[in-house]
């Protein structure tokens, strides 16, 4: 049977599987400089970027890794439960691997100091750390993590191809309010820079912009009101000495973006077979693909393993409910019957939900990867975890 | 007199549910407003981080920043109550809270033009969790401000996750650098009076799982710290217990009896091949070990200190009849 074109809705969606994605191909490539594992909070984002960088550094590659969050156990097993900001390197990888695994833990605030000192004069500088509204900036501000992150990937990015370091930086994204805001963050910051109420802010130190006078008035007073002169006064401080920084701000910001769009880097969507978080997932799909940014294919983490047998849910239950009728409450074959059918029930609905996905998104290679007993705090188990991407 | 329990938190106004990513607080926030709708009660859902995902789970348009009846509340025998839901963005709250409290008809929209109000909101820090929380506060607080509003027997936050959840509510100390006097410190003040109060509770959701619980035993930690007041602790999606405890204990040990089962599987009439035995025995061993896993993790939880509540897990996945099973399990409970 030949088709004439593309076809969509229910009946295309059921032969598309997703194609399967080759996670050591992708590690191997020495043309991959740089994945990003991204994806809403929750599914075991970080757990699969150390995996696949250490897996990475096994078979050869001169690795680090970017981390925002991870679970102390982890941390500490990778001997980065200090926030220190700098790489440090991971004992313990496999005997005989000819490659490097490095690994470091996320300061932000850290990172943004740095920035700023790097761009201001040291008194400039001071006057800016000690600003009230900047310790809150760098502290709490909504995407002030996103856009460190990827800060700290631009530096080590430079490092890396100036002293030849790393040959592969795997970055971890942080879990997000949405999941979108670090691909976000840049604009962002450029928009604020841009931003009517900065100019405002300004005007009064600038002198020419006295068009806006009138207004400003309005304004100043609608702000004292209610936030009290010493706020507004701050405010203005800390806007007029930021300024001269925010400009070499906003050139590492489209640097970074534009790295993030160059062909060495990776995008991996991390997700579980949850509706929740591949919804999210799908979105990621499609803003990578409105922003151009490449996208390396989705890691289904903690699926569900298909039971041996191939009894359906429906068979189970009712051989379960037949033997009940003679038996006590607890009678073990009746438990491991329902048990099963609960069982199949998962994998047929997580199946459902990939194939929904693969319909609405098809092309994704896709890794499965199957759900462990236990947490992962150690080398050992990132180490089994990594086989069972690549296994995928 | 009817078997239904007492409620543990009949005083408590502010529901905040919060919880580790993937763990299902928006759905576990959803089942407590329907389970505390009962009786003729009214409760409002407020959801702050702009997911829609309580449109999504009742099943309705994407909620505007307007106060929209979601579902009619679980119904006992006493009757039941009305479910209301509103999406809190910071823009629509800052321009209410503007309108409200300074009568700043054209100096609020001036503000707009200029800027100052995307500034406030996505830029200027805290001040987006201040609008949020401040919005919150209005709803449990409510006064002859908002004419003709709704008054509700109690809020339930879907809150931020287990990790931001202090600094979230701690709005007094989010603006203490930036503000030391003036209007907006004395609101935030006011806002902390009532979210360290005994009218307010701070649930947390976790699943029994490693990290999300030592996440929980952190968060509660932290909310004790600054003097917010703890909850109960809720653990969702907990596995079926079909096999009874030797039967585990044997299963973990991979010794139970291949034969028997054969002989019951007979019985019930199913094929007997040993792929099929293979296949239980593998779900019973597997079974064995997670509940094992289950049952440290819930050991942990009991040594909180704080009451819990059990939700299972749908294998279905949840829609709107599973909010209400899961409503129903929590009044069972006495959390509602």
């Amino acid at each position: 049977m030949t088709r004439s074109g593309p076809r969509v809705g229910p009946l295309a969606g059921r032969a598309s599987a997703a194609p399967p994605l080759d996670v050591d191909a992708l590690l191997d490539d020495t043309a991959t400089g740089i994945i990003v594992c991204c994806g809403s909070g929750g599914v075991g984002k970080t757990t699969t970027s150390a995996a696949l960088a250490l897996r990475a550094a096994e078979r050869g590659r001169k690795v680090v890794v970017l981390t925002i969050d991870p679970a102390r156990r982890l941390a500490q097993s990778m001997g980065i439960e200090e926030l220190d900001n700098t790489p440090r390197p991971v004992t313990g990888l496999a005997e005989g691997a000819t490659g490097s695994l490095d690994a470091m833990m996320l300061d932000m605030k850290r990172t943004f100091d740095e920035v700023v000192e790097s761009q201001a004069s040291p008194e400039k500088a001071r006057q800016i750390l000690e600003n009230p509204f900047y310790v809150a900036l760098s502290s709490s501000f909504a995407g002030t993590q996103e856009y460190m992150a990827m800060e700290k990937l631009g530096q080590i990015h430079a490092d890396a191809q100036r002293d030849g370091t790393y040959d592969l930086i795997v970055v971890d994204t942080p879990p997000s309010r949405s999941a979108l805001d670090f691909l976000d963050a840049p604009e962002r910051l450029s928009s604020f820079l841009d931003g009517r109420f900065i100019r405002l802010m300004l005007a009064p130190a600038k002198g020419p912009a006295r068009l806006m006078t009138a207004g400003l008035g309005i304004v100043t007073n609608a702000l004292t009101k209610i936030l009290g002169a010493q706020v507004l006064r701050d405010l203005q401080t800390f806007v007029s000495a930021i300024d001269t920084v925010f400009g070499g701000f906003r050139q590492r910001a489209q640097r970074t973006y534009a790295l993030l769009q160059a062909e060495g880097t990776a995008f991996l969507v991390v997700a579980a077979p949850e509706p929740d978080a591949l919804r999210e997932a799908a979105y990621f799909v499609e803003r990578l693909s409105g922003d151009r940014m490449p996208l390396a294919g989705l890691v289904v983490n903690r699926a569900s393993p298909a039971p041996a047998s191939d009894l359906s849910a429906d068979e189970a239950m009712s051989a379960a409910a037949r033997l009940r009728a003679g038996r006590t409450e607890d009678d073990l074959t009746a438990g491991l019957l329902r048990l099963h059918a609960d069982q199949v029930r998962l994998v047929e609905r997580e199946a459902g939900l990939r194939a929904r996905f693969a319909a609405a998104h098809p092309g994704v290679a896709t890794a499965v990867v199957p759900a462990l007993a236990g947490d992962v705090h150690d080398l050992g188990g990132l180490r089994r975890v990594g086989e069972l991407l690549a296994e995928g | 007199m009817s078997a239904q329990r007492r409620p543990d938190w009949p005083k408590v106004r502010l529901h905040v549910v919060t919880g580790k990513g993937g763990t299902g607080k928006s759905t576990v926030a959803a089942a407590l407003a329907l389970a505390l709708a009962s009786h003729g009660k009214n409760v409002l859902v407020c959801e702050v981080e702009g997911r829609q995902g309580i449109a999504r789970m009742f099943d309705v348009d994407p909620l505007p920043y307007e106060e929209v009846r979601v579902a009619t509340g679980l119904s006992t025998d006493r009757g039941a109550g009305t479910v209301h839901a509103l999406h809190i963005d910071p823009e629509s709250a800052l321009l209410e809270y503007l309108a409200m409290y300074y009568k700043l008809g054209r100096a609020g929209r001036a503000l707009d033009r200029f800027g100052v109000v995307e500034f406030a909101t996505t830029i200027a820090p805290g001040v987006r969790d201040v609008l949020l929380t401040g919005k919150v506060y209005e709803a449990v607080e409510r006064n002859s401000r908002n004419r003709n509003a709704i008054t509700y027997d109690a809020v339930v936050l879907d809150a931020p996750p287990t990790g931001r959840i202090s600094q979230f509510l701690n709005v007094s100390d989010e603006l203490a650098g930036l503000a030391k006097v003036g209007p907006i410190k004395n609101q935030s003040d006011t806002m902390m009076t009532l979210f360290r109060s005994p009218r307010t509770a701070v649930h947390l959701v976790t699943v029994l799982e490693e990290m999300p619980v030592q996440e929980t035993h952190d968060g509660i930690e932290e909310l004790r710290r600054d003097g917010l007041p703890v909850g109960g602790v809720v653990v969702n999606m907990v596995r079926p217990r079909d096999i009874g405890h030797d039967d585990l204990a044997l299963a973990r040990a991979d010794d139970l009896d291949r034969d028997a089962l054969a002989t019951d599987l007979a019985e019930a009439g199913l094929p007997v091949s040993d792929p099929l035995l293979d296949g239980l025995l593998r779900v019973a061993h597997d079974h064995a070990e997670r509940r094992a896993l289950e049952d440290a993790q819930r050991a942990l939880v009991a040594d909180f200190g704080v009451p819990s509540y059990e939700l299972p897990r749908l294998p279905g996945g949840v829609d709107l009849g599973g909010l209400y099973e899961l409503a129903a399990a929590l009044k069972e409970q006495g959390i509602a």
